[in-house]
């Protein structure tokens, strides 16, 4: 099951944050701060996967941002690596290569965007997180 | 996609945004900013209504300066005006700041509310989605008490299109998992089954995530899945990999939905229908044999894909543990996986392996791998991997490779990373014991880990060794023999000074005939470490001279020297200062004979459970045991009785910080007869107090318990009444008591009433009453918060053998606890025959969401069943003198606590349940007591005698009874508490 989504870049800012437990504000800060410095701190030699406190990390990196999704220990580790590369590929296809830089805004904020700019779209496409997420 | 495009593009937003992104400076930023919150705030004031378009533009604007990470403090009215719009953008918008800004202003709520009660009733389906989206983005409990009733009904409505199905299943998921009481069960969950046969198959994928989690609470209720989810899967698994078009990915047909699927049918046993499971069987026997074919794509997503839905399909074998044939395919399958170039699959082969390694059907299939794995261990340039291979190495251990794998362990252990150590150096240990053919082998391979990773060998470690020495005479000579070499390295780890020093302590005297050897240079080896090391480890030397004091005559003068020295007599620590004044008056007052029976060598230790196994799973946490015990899941290692655990007062405990009294309490079984108990002497050396009280010298009479005949029992029936059968969760399934349960424990040792357990959420009060060997004790669960406690189940778990000895039948209590109230729950009590460990309580609640867990040791203890029984002097030391066996009596010498207070004493011994019987022991300041212990299978009579001396601050308390093991375990209850 998956516990929560978090798209970091390199310098440790959280750009997309997506929480499926309950946790709490001042310690969402503490537990992200800790998730991208143990991603930062792994080599590519290294396995995509982290076992982090009870539960498990499974990240992906692409260019300066890391895609990291906290999951149980029942979770699909392969299934999860791969859904990673599923939604990169979603939002690329939908937002017509945003390139996914450590520049790039909060998706919220890619959302609203799009939004404004292509009103002819039909809303039958529209990226509703919770309906991606598995 | 053109970024912009033509007609309500909303020119104004995309201006301001490409003006925030060229601002060169924060400063320039915030000024735009202003700029136009300012503007936004009086068009939301002005006098002109602004039409749909200006209010989604503004609240647009509001929406990305909030995600930029401003306050937002006004447009929450604009926001909800929107949600009431027909046009989807302007609506969407709405939803969006709603769900990205929740206020929880009560009138903008109830405005919110209406208008997502409204896009539900809508019947429009992109109305219906956005509501649902909104609702679930939220999460929130306001909105799953306001819609929880209605979303189940649009999932099965057969007029909802497939989008609405899919949206209403997650969005229901999302509530179920934040309360799940607030999703009432009825006559839609048979047919949400039915939804895994939808044509949609986004439908499908959420359907199954729903079931999923629901079935877990109610499996019963939804047990019609597992045959609509095997065809499912096996129309999925079959079709060709173009068939599921958009569900395809890289060739592979609905990857995801199918790992869903796989685990859906992980919460259930083997189908029972034989069709149904012919079925399945194929379905997994396909996906191992695609993965032996070739690849359809050469794209690295293809294989993953596939490899996840293979390693699903295993995690499904091995839950269901019976196809032999598959598991070892799935065995070779990972086999391959062991030498990939993909680090992840290498990972993952390692770990799914470790799973298979404790079946028996595949253990011996697992085994053929050791070689690579053993490779794996070296050569593997990630961590998390070795750590994997480690896991494995100790999952497939058994006596034909131990040797191989705990020496490639040792080898490992000199480079292995830090973070892990601890855990190799228990996981050799256990291996090592468990394993030993041996004990010289077990001896070596211990003493190896201290040299290589001292500092990571934990006192479980060398405690058990130690343990292990005193109980094998055949390995006594040489563990001093490898000590005293191992202590000749010019740096050695102070764990091996500990070892080296109780060894030579107690068997030095084996290896004392070896001139190299010889007394006086062990002991100026051991003294050539002794400068350097921790308090804790001098004051074992200095037991271990004392020690050597009475097996090598000729050093005595030496050791005197040493401890008349000033640094040890005038020492700053106590302990050290102490120890250093008895044993010099002891090595000086005792004679020969004395000194011989005191520092008599060590008798074995009671046979036990490793405590080692038990610190290994605290390490690894719960839940994580699998890969470790592979299918040796003891009780004892939820560690109640764990094994050498210091505590200053047993007879068994070779720990350094225990009393030199503690150590000798009770004399083993086999010295010879002394005129007075070794204590009893000790005491009078130091103390200089009154002296000794009149000993009670064995003399066989007529048995003690005849005599007492126990009173017919009154009415247990009435005690029993109406008992409900408790569901106990297997001891593996809670967690280890909380650290204070011990201390909460000592509590109600002597007293039946109390306030158990309290923090900020939960208050456990207890009342109880015994009579005979029934009892009845009522626990009140107090919630001290506002809100309600979901899921409540206390439960009460026997550990170990009590099972046998102890009945305790609960009531179910509500599983609700509202905020500020109390339940109370009853539990009745029957002792079926002696025991020592007490019955665990295990309280679950989930709280504001979030689980609860919490392992307390419920406050029953053998003297609760105590009788209490009236004698004069006489009867008294008759009995005394008949309970004269060496095991049957108990004896401690202990520090006060307290003050000592004869009143007190007195309140505490009758609470602990004997009576107190007065004249009858010669000295009035000493208290003397008797009882029976009503088990339902026998009566242990008791007597004890409590010797308080107040000048010395100190109590000697005797114990005896007709039971060995009770009179030590009543001697350890009462000593804490005085």
């Amino acid at each position: 099951m998956i516990k929560f989504f978090l798209m970091v870049n390199k310098q440790g800012q959280t750009r997309l944050s997506k929480y499926y437990e309950h946790v709490e504000i001042n310690k969402r800060t503490l537990l992200e701060t800790e998730v991208i410095k143990s991603c930062l701190s792994r080599s590519n030699e290294q396995c995509s996967f982290i076992e982090y406190k009870d539960f498990k990390l499974i990240y992906r990196q692409y260019a300066a941002l890391f895609i990291v999704v906290g999951v149980n220990d029942t979770e699909n580790e392969m299934a999860i690596y791969e859904f990673i590369h599923n939604f990169v590929e979603v939002l690329d296809e939908y937002f017509s290569r945003v390139e996914l830089t450590d520049e790039t805004p909060p998706v919220y904020a890619l959302h609203s965007q799009k939004a404004c700019f292509s009103p002819g779209n039909s809303p039958k496409e529209w990226v509703y997180l919770p309906s991606l997420c598995y | 996609m053109p970024a912009v495009s033509k007609g309500d593009g909303m020119r104004g937003l995309a201006v301001f945004i490409s003006d925030i992104r060229n601002c060169k400076s924060k400063e320039a930023e915030i000024k735009r900013i202003n700029k136009e919150l300012a503007n936004i705030r009086s068009k939301f004031k002005g006098d002109k209504a602004l039409d749909g378009y200006s209010k989604k533009k503004y609240v647009c604007k509001l929406l990305f300066i909030f995600l930029l990470g401003h306050d937002i403090d006004f447009g929450h009215m604009e926001a909800v005006n929107l949600l009431s719009s027909n046009k989807y953008t302007e609506k969407q918008i709405g939803y969006l700041f709603i769900s990205v800004l929740v206020n929880s202003n009560s009138e903008l709520i109830r405005l919110i509310n209406n208008a997502i009660k409204n896009d539900l009733a809508s019947r429009n389906p992109t109305f219906m989605c956005l509501a649902l989206h909104c609702i679930a983005n939220v999460g929130s409990r306001e909105m799953g008490e306001a819609f929880a009733a209605d979303i189940p009904r649009i999932l099965v409505a057969g007029d909802s299109m497939d989008s609405v199905k899919q949206s209403a299943a997650l969005c229901l998921l999302r509530l179920y998992k934040a309360s799940p009481d607030l999703v009432p069960m009825g006559e839609w969950t048979a047919r949400v089954v039915h939804l895994l046969n939808d044509q949609h198959m986004g439908v499908v994928t959420a359907a199954v995530s729903l079931i999923t989690c629901l079935c877990k609470k109610n499996p019963d209720d939804f047990k019609t899945c597992i045959s609509l989810a095997v065809s499912r899967l096996s129309r999925i698994v079959s079709s060709a990999s173009t068939d599921l078009q958009d569900y395809t990915y890289y060739f592979v047909p609905a990857p995801w939905l199918s790992v869903k699927l796989l685990r859906l049918l992980q919460c259930y046993p083997p189908p029972e229908d034989a069709a149904v499971k012919g079925r399945l069987v194929e379905c997994l026997e396909t996906v191992l044999n695609k993965a032996q074919e070739p690849p359809k794509s050469k794209k690295v997503q293809h294989s993953n894909a596939k490899n996840a839905i293979l390693f699903e399909t295993i995690s499904l074998i091995i839950h269901y543990d019976s196809e032999p044939n598959l598991l070892v395919r799935a065995c070779n399958q990972l086999g391959q996986f062991l030498q990939h170039r993909e680090t992840n699959l290498r990972y993952l082969a390692l770990e799914s392996m470790c799973m298979l390694a404790s079946s028996e059907f595949s253990h011996e299939a697992v085994k053929t791998h050791i070689d690579t794995v053993i490779n794996a261990l070296k050569t593997e340039r990630d961590v998390s991997v070795r750590q994997r291979a480690a896991d494995l190495l100790y999952a497939m251990c058994d006596r034909s490779n131990a040797k191989q794998i705990v020496s490639e362990m040792l080898r490992y252990l000199e480079t292995a990373d830090y973070a892990i150590r601890e855990e190799i150096v228990l996981k050799v240990a256990i291996l090592a014991e468990k394993y030993a053919v041996d004990y010289s082998w077990y001896v070596d391979t211990i003493l190896n880990l201290i040299r290589i990773a001292g500092d990571y060998v934990s006192e479980e470690v060398w405690y058990r060794v130690l343990q292990i020495v005193t109980n094998r005479d055949d390995v006594q000579g040489y563990a001093a023999k490898t000590v005293f070499e191992a202590l000749q390295a010019p740096a050695c780890h102070e764990n091996m000074v500990k070892v080296g020093g109780y060894i030579l302590g107690e068997f030095g005297n084996l290896i004392a005939g070896d001139p190299r050897s010889s007394p006086p240079v062990q002991f100026s080896l051991l003294h050539s470490k002794f400068h350097l090391c921790s308090v804790a480890t001098r004051a074992l030397l200095l037991s271990t001279y004392i020690k050597f004091i009475n097996l090598f005559p000729e050093t005595k003068a030496t050791i005197q020297g040493v401890l008349r020295a000033g640094s040890q007599l005038r020492n700053a620590d106590v302990e050290l200062q102490q120890r250093a004044v008895e044993y010099l008056t002891l090595s000086s007052v005792a004679s020969t004979d004395v000194l011989a029976t005191v520092l008599e060598e060590m008798p074995p230790f009671p046979e036990r459970e490793s405590s080692i196994l038990a610190k290994l799973k605290r390490k690894k946490g719960p839940g994580a045991g699998s890969a470790l015990d592979d299918g040796r899941r003891d009780p004892s290692s939820n560690d109640i009785n764990g094994g050498v655990e210091p505590t200053p007062s047993t007879v068994s405990t070779p720990s350094p910080s225990a009393d030199l009294l503690g150590l000798r309490a009770a004399p083993p079984p086999a010295a010879p007869p002394a005129p007075a108990s070794a204590g009893n002497l000790l005491v009078d050396v130091f103390s200089d107090g009154p002296p000794a009280q009149p000993s009670l010298g064995p003399t066989p009479e007529q048995a003690f318990l005849s005599e007492l005949e126990p009173p017919a029992p009154e009415s247990p029936m009435a005690l029993l009444a109406d008992p409900a059968p408790a569901a106990d969760p297997g001891p593996e399934d809670i967690g280890p008591p909380i650290p204070e349960a011990d201390d909460l424990l000592n509590k109600f040792v002597c007293k039946n009433n109390g306030v158990l357990f309290e923090n900020q959420l939960l208050q456990i009060g207890v009342k109880s009453e015994f009579r005979q060997n029934l009892g009845r004790m009522y626990l009140f669960y107090g919630n001290k918060t506002s809100v309600q406690f979901q899921n409540f189940s206390p439960t009460v778990v026997h550990p170990g053998d009590l099972q046998t000895q102890l009945a305790v039948q609960t009531k179910r209590v509500a599983a609700q606890v509202d905020g500020g109230a109390q339940v109370q729950q009853v539990l009745n009590i029957e002792c079926l025959r002696d025991f020592l460990t007490p019955p665990l309580l295990s309280v679950r609640f989930r709280y504001g969401g979030a689980p609860q867990s919490l392992t307390l040791k419920l406050p029953v203890t053998i003297n609760k069943f105590f009788q209490p029984t009236e004698m004069a002097a006489q009867d008294f030391f008759q009995r005394w003198k008949q309970l004269s066996l060496p095991l049957q009596e108990a004896q401690k010498i202990f520090k006060a606590n307290h003050p000592m207070d004869a009143e007190v004493t007195k309140a505490k011994l009758l609470g602990f349940g004997s009576a107190l019987l007065d004249n009858v022991d010669p000295n009035p300041e000493n208290f003397v007591g008797a009882g029976i212990i009503q088990t339902k299978a026998l009566q242990v009579g008791c007597l004890l005698r409590l010797e308080p001396n107040a000048q010395a601050q100190m109590y000697r308390l005797t114990l005896r009874t007709s039971k060995e093991p009770v009179s030590r375990h009543l001697c350890e209850l009462l000593a804490q508490q005085f």
